[in-house]
């Protein structure tokens, strides 16, 4: 009796806990959303937590269309745009050259291929401060600085190292005996790429994908360095939507700017969970 | 007959691997190291506006130490770095035990503790700006409640500014050493924990004795991959404080990005970015060649 009875306590003990901690981290989702639908004379007299009482969409409408951001005031619309025209592209060939290589790293490995793999490895993990610099001189030579293109090549480029990393260890665990088969009954590299390796790649094509188009889409450091008035990615935009000190301080269309910037990635995140935290741990935790 | 097919391609095919590494190789060679090489050396001259090889030796590293601001972020970073890295591990640890415990719900309570991984540090920034804002946010709610002089501005407080930053990064950040802790959980043998249990352990000693010395390699890497974090974290600062009031919440990379672009301080801005590079290498090289060697081993 008494065994069950604590037993019950320590279960209690340990949904509230749980509970508690949920509310901690979906607090400030609900601030923001419950912010961005009132309008200022509410957010100064009522406080954080309480439900809007007269909901209305203006700070989306402005967030959206008609905010400052500095000098322009045109909303976020043009920066969730480039955003777009940045994700895309780059997502997209980051990936595809990533499972190419990661395909010669696990299955056609020669000599300095391993040396290749972990100056690749090594990648993952400079701080980006170390390329600034030489990389805004690149681009001004190559006429790319402050375009879009400009971006798309930043991000293909030191994203390639992850995307190879990702898809290396994926086609690691494909049986090397399938290639030795294959390549006997004279399939071409590209051929067992395409019959043995494309048709199990579905998983890491979806972490990879995922995973790029949220590191793309969250990225600051680049967006802020590279980017110029016109070509701003959208949280470059939010930074300066928020800061923008003009006039009084509208809090609710930073919130609701806010969730927009973040709106693509939580959808993912809602949808893809599964695979979102798959990318998260690939390579973290080994095995 | 198949064996003497099996030598047959030599020719293209045999080197069509090294031509579908190659561009990679040589971008990576040219914009990952050269590139570094090419900051090491502007480190070196007294670069201001333009690159300019006028070498100087150590002087913008003198510099840099002897700037009041460099040495804020660099304390800064120890802050933040240790409380971030303490405090998330803490609490993904404690949220993974608990999570292990055959939940109901065990899906939704993840997909909560771990969302704010996909969104980005300037949203979460924003988010936090709001939350802590000293007229209107956390302190307005804890007064209405009655208690009237509760005072909460670390937003504001040259002091206090920076543990804005750790709250808001151990909010992202936690829920992903929680996802790390639990596949390390479930990668462990439930008889284990019964066995201890039958030895009358209790499930607290049992986790203790037993389950942590397992995780070692877990808190091994989600030790490295948070410093990692707490180096290179930039946007959060940008967006949470603009590294005010003044540059008391300046970490590193703000530093550097405010000298190396705003300030036209090359030599210092490069030199700061070397710090940097130094500072991670002190934490990867050892992880890398321990994980590289381990799987040497494996094979």
């Amino acid at each position: 009796m008494v065994a069950n009875r604590s037993f019950n306590i320590g279960r209690l003990f340990i949904y509230a806990c749980l509970a508690a901690f949920a509310l901690f981290y979906l607090a400030p989702l609900y601030v923001m959303l419950t912010t961005s639908f009132k309008d200022i004379e509410e957010i100064r007299s009522g406080n954080l937590l309480a439900l809007p009482q007269d909901p209305t969409l203006y700070a989306w409408i402005k967030a959206w269309s008609s905010a400052c951001t500095g000098s322009e005031c045109q909303g976020l619309a043009p920066f969730f745009m480039n955003s777009v025209k940045i994700v895309v592209p780059a997502v997209i060939i980051s990936t595809v050259i990533g499972a190419l290589n990661g395909y010669v790293l696990s299955k056609w490995r020669f000599r300095g291929s391993d040396l290749m793999f972990g100056m690749l490895l090594f990648g993952c993990f400079i701080p980006f401060q170390v390329i600034l610099l030489p990389m805004a001189r690149l681009l001004a030579e190559l006429g790319l600085a402050n375009t879009v293109t400009g971006l798309v090549l930043v991000h293909v480029i030191y994203g390639v190292a992850f995307t190879t990393l990702f898809f290396r260890n994926f086609y690691v665990s494909v049986p090397t005996e399938l290639v030795k088969a294959a390549q006997l009954d004279g399939a071409s590299f590209f051929q067992i790429f395409r019959h043995i390796f494309l048709p199990v790649s579905l998983p890491i094509f979806t972490v990879t994908i995922i995973w790029q188009f949220t590191q793309i889409w969250n990225d600051f450091l680049f967006g802020v360095v590279y980017s110029g008035p016109g070509t701003q990615p959208i949280t470059v935009a939010l930074n300066n939507l928020v800061n923008t000190s003009m006039g009084g301080k509208e809090y609710n269309v930073d919130m609701a700017a806010a969730v927009i910037a973040a709106l693509p990635t939580l959808l993912v995140y809602i949808f893809a969970g599964k695979y979102f935290v798959r990318g998260l741990t690939a390579g973290a935790v080994k095995g | 007959m198949s064996v003497s097919k099996a030598k047959k391609p030599m020719t293209l095919e045999s080197i069509l691997p090294k031509i579908v590494l190659a561009p990679t190789t040589a971008v990576m060679l040219v914009c990952m190291y050269g590139f570094m090489i090419w900051t090491g050396a502007l480190s070196f001259t007294k670069s201001r506006m333009l690159p300019q090889w006028d070498f100087v030796g150590f002087d913008q590293y003198a510099k840099l130490f002897s700037n009041p601001r460099w040495d804020v972020a660099l304390n800064n970073l120890v802050v933040f770095g240790v409380l971030f890295i303490a405090v998330s591990l803490l609490l993904g640890l404690f949220l993974a035990i608990l999570l292990d415990q055959k939940i109901r719900l065990e899906g939704t309570l993840r997909t909560i503790y771990l969302y704010p991984m996909a969104v980005s540090f300037v949203v979460t920034g924003t988010a936090w700006k709001w939350i802590l804002n000293p007229g209107l946010g956390l302190e307005k709610l804890v007064r209405d409640l009655g208690f009237e002089n509760f005072e909460f501005r670390w937003l504001v407080e040259q002091d206090m500014a920076i543990y804005t930053i750790v709250i808001a990064a151990v909010w992202q950040s936690s829920g992903f050493v929680m996802a790390m802790f639990l596949a390390g959980l479930r990668g462990v043998d439930d008889s284990l924990i019964k066995a201890a249990e039958i030895d009358g352990a209790s499930k607290m000693k049992a986790y203790w004795y037993v389950i942590l010395p397992i995780l070692r390699p877990v808190f091994f890497s989600a030790i490295v991959i948070l410093s990692h974090i707490a180096i290179k974290s930039f946007d959060l600062v940008q967006a949470l404080t603009g590294g005010g009031p003044g540059y008391a919440s300046d970490l590193p990379a703000n530093f550097m990005y405010t000298y190396a672009f705003n300030r036209a301080q090359m030599g210092v801005g490069a030199s700061s970015a070397m710090i940097m590079l130094m500072g991670v290498l002190a934490i990867i090289v050892p992880y890398l060649y321990s994980e590289l060697r381990g799987g040497k081993n494996g094979r």
